[in-house]
């Protein structure tokens, strides 16, 4: 199956797509963290790599990529750890890489995406990289079998649809203004967002940007084919503390069954 | 507008920004085609910032070095004391023009926020400036001047806690009140269309810079010198001398403790091609692509990239940018204060110590032009610091 199909796939019922920091606290706990998920019933994993000037991060994320690169992660660390899990006991749950371009730049294009694809990553999600900017990258992620994965925002309006239409793997659909962080409203009309993708594209589309409670998983699966939630694991597995992963274990569990 | 400078530029940032960046271009080029806003932004630049700065013959520098000509371009001498103030009220009038009614910029050694906060009293709109921690503490009076003006100051304690750090947290603010403000950014960086349109409102130091020269000289200068952070004064500057292919253009980067240290902000001369704060052009990086700290004694050129037109006019030869250490700039600084009695600010400090190297080397039927960015008051305590001397100012 193509990483597209695979990613597609996880959309057969709404999707629980989980987001982690790679590396926070350090590269074993993400190992743990990820198998954590897949047994949690999460449906697709995001694994964000650590950069120096995450700017479209709030601060629970920031943080937790602080803490990452303190412990020394890096993208090949993390190419390694996808490799190492796909080849050993984990699974046909997909997985995309949340990066910066700088980083992929720094190490080439063709390397990384070929990298990418070897190790198993189905899809990447770069936030400074947005549609005009493509082209970057495109060629080189389509040719190594690696889904770029598009962004739509509140503001994009007439973008939307331009947008949709070259969509592939699914569409990031962010919820509101500003940073990734824990919200308590989200007044973005998403049903007038979404129904502007489906004019032009059956991609699977996925909310996130500010989702961490049960009713807000509810209300957006029933618009959208899935949430994504960031920031409020995030700020779970920042306590490392005795019953950090049952905690974490609880909240997504509780999230999962929220799904509508 | 194609937005690039060879391989350098583009619009490397959120999809929440996009269609506003498409939305300033489409702005900027209504307002360029309108007579009267070009009469109202001459006006502000003549009446309210005392354009045009003089080109001052340096004298005693002059004989002092024994070589060339030196002629400084006054931009301290412009109100709030430095380069900012010609972008600030160009963009502060586009402001108006798109109907926003709020600014928001980043600020290293303060002149910046200094010169959005003074705009934005004088044309009535809400202002807030985001300042690294650090530099909030080195540049105590600045950060008084923009609350006096009006602004708030938010001082940013992520990262590095300077320039690049203040930057992210403007770019983060704007993706949260993208509708009604404008970031009012300070350099010719960032995406498309900001190195442009800062560019074009810096580009008055040049014309007026070319004009001034061969009013007194009998040909062009052999070389017009500028310090380069992200480079808006230098940019403005060569742009008046961009076709005159005899005319040598030096950019002049905050080497820190030294280039060959990790203390360094010089990026032409230690950085690689990347792409960060919306733009592809050279960073300060580390092994992994990830930003490097960077230091310079001066907090306007505590920067790790350059702005894209100049690491194009890098690529192609047309400029030449070389590094000037903390130290050489110290001493520049002295020197300006006590044989021509003009304290510069450290950054513009950077040129007169290229310049006290270049002009000796040149005969005596040449000239050289320094662009002396802004005034050196803000840094005054500063340097005594760095002297060993410590001044009680309250």
């Amino acid at each position: 199956m193509t990483a597209s199909g695979r990613l597609r796939k996880a959309f057969d019922e709404k999707a629980f797509i989980a987001f982690i920091t790679g590396g926070d606290p350090d590269m074993e706990a993400t190992r743990r963290y990820v198998k954590l998920l897949v047994d949690t019933g999460v449906d697709l994993i995001e694994i964000g790599v650590p950069f120096s000037d995450p700017i479209a991060e709030g601060p629970s994320i920031q943080a937790s990529s602080a803490r990452a690169l303190q412990s020394g992660t890096t993208l090949d660390r993390l190419l390694q750890l996808v490799l190492s899990l796909r080849t050993q006991d984990l699974h046909t749950v997909p997985i995309v890489l949340m990066t910066y371009l700088n980083p992929l730049h720094h190490m080439g294009y063709d390397k990384f995406f070929q990298q990418a694809g070897a190790s198993g990553v189905d899809g990447v999600i770069i936030p400074d990289l947005p549609f005009e900017e493509h082209g970057e990258v495109r060629d080189i992620a389509r040719a190594a079998g690696v889904c770029l994965i598009s962004m739509i925002a509140p503001t994009s309006r007439d973008r939307i649809r331009e947008i949709a239409r070259e969509a592939e793997g699914f569409i990031y659909l962010v919820s509101s203004l500003g940073v990734t962080g824990v919200r308590s409203d989200i007044t973005t009309d998403i049903p007038a967002i979404v129904s502007q993708i489906r004019e032009v594209t059956d991609v699977p589309v996925a909310v996130g940007f500010g989702i961490s409670t049960p009713t807000q998983v509810a209300e957006m699966s029933t618009h959208a084919d899935g949430v994504i939630v960031g920031s409020a694991l995030v700020n779970i597995i920042a306590t490392q503390d005795h019953d950090t992963d049952q905690r974490l274990t609880d909240y997504i569990t509780e999230m999962v069954a929220s799904l509508s | 507008m194609s937005g690039r400078f060879g391989q350098h530029g583009g619009q490397y940032v959120p999809e929440t920004l996009m269609n506003e960046l498409h939305n300033l271009e489409r702005e900027y080029q209504l307002a360029q085609e309108d007579p009267d806003f070009g009469r109202e932004l001459t006006e502000l630049f003549n009446q309210y910032a005392g354009r045009p700065s003089p080109l001052y013959f340096a004298r005693t520098m002059t004989q002092d070095l024994a070589g060339a000509k030196v002629y400084l371009k006054r931009e301290d001498l412009n109100h709030t004391g430095s380069h900012k103030i010609n972008n600030v009220l160009g963009q502060a009038l586009l402001t108006k023009r798109m109907g926003k009614t709020r600014v928001i910029a980043e600020t290293g050694a303060g002149q910046h926020g200094v010169a959005t906060a003074t705009a934005a009293a004088l044309l009535g709109l809400e202002c807030e400036i985001f300042m690294g921690w650090e530099d909030t503490q080195r540049q105590a009076l600045n950060v008084y001047r923009m609350e006096l003006l009006g602004a708030t100051v938010h001082p940013v304690t992520s990262g590095t806690q300077t320039l690049k750090d203040a930057v992210n947290e403007a770019m983060r603010e704007w993706t949260t009140r993208v509708q009604d403000t404008h970031y009012l950014m300070g350099s010719v960086m960032g995406p498309h269309p900001f190195p442009l349109i800062v560019r074009d409102f810096q580009a008055v130091i040049g014309r007026e810079a070319r004009e001034q020269v061969l009013a007194l000289e009998p040909k062009l200068p052999h070389s017009v010198i500028a310090c380069v952070g992200g480079g808006s004064n230098a940019i403005g500057i060569f742009h008046g001398f961009l076709d005159d292919g005899e005319v040598n253009l030096v950019g002049c980067e905050a080497a820190g403790l030294g280039v060959d240290t990790d203390r360094t902000a010089a990026t032409i001369a230690t950085g690689s091609l990347g792409i960060f704060h919306g733009m592809k052009s050279y960073f300060c990086q580390g092994d992994a692509g990830q930003i490097s700290p960077v230091h310079s004694i001066s907090a306007g050129l505590d920067y790790p990239g350059i702005g894209p037109e100049h690491a194009w006019l890098h690529d192609t030869g047309r400029a030449t940018y070389v590094p000037i250490t903390d130290e050489e700039a110290v001493e520049g600084f002295e020197y300006l204060s006590c044989t021509e009695g003009i304290i510069p600010a450290i950054e513009s400090a950077h040129a007169i110590a290229y310049a006290r190297k270049l002009v000796p080397t040149l005969p005596s039927d040449e000239s050289v032009i320094v662009c002396l960015s802004g005034r050196g008051d803000k840094d005054v305590a500063a340097i005594a610091r760095y002297r060993g001397q410590q001044l009680e100012e309250s």
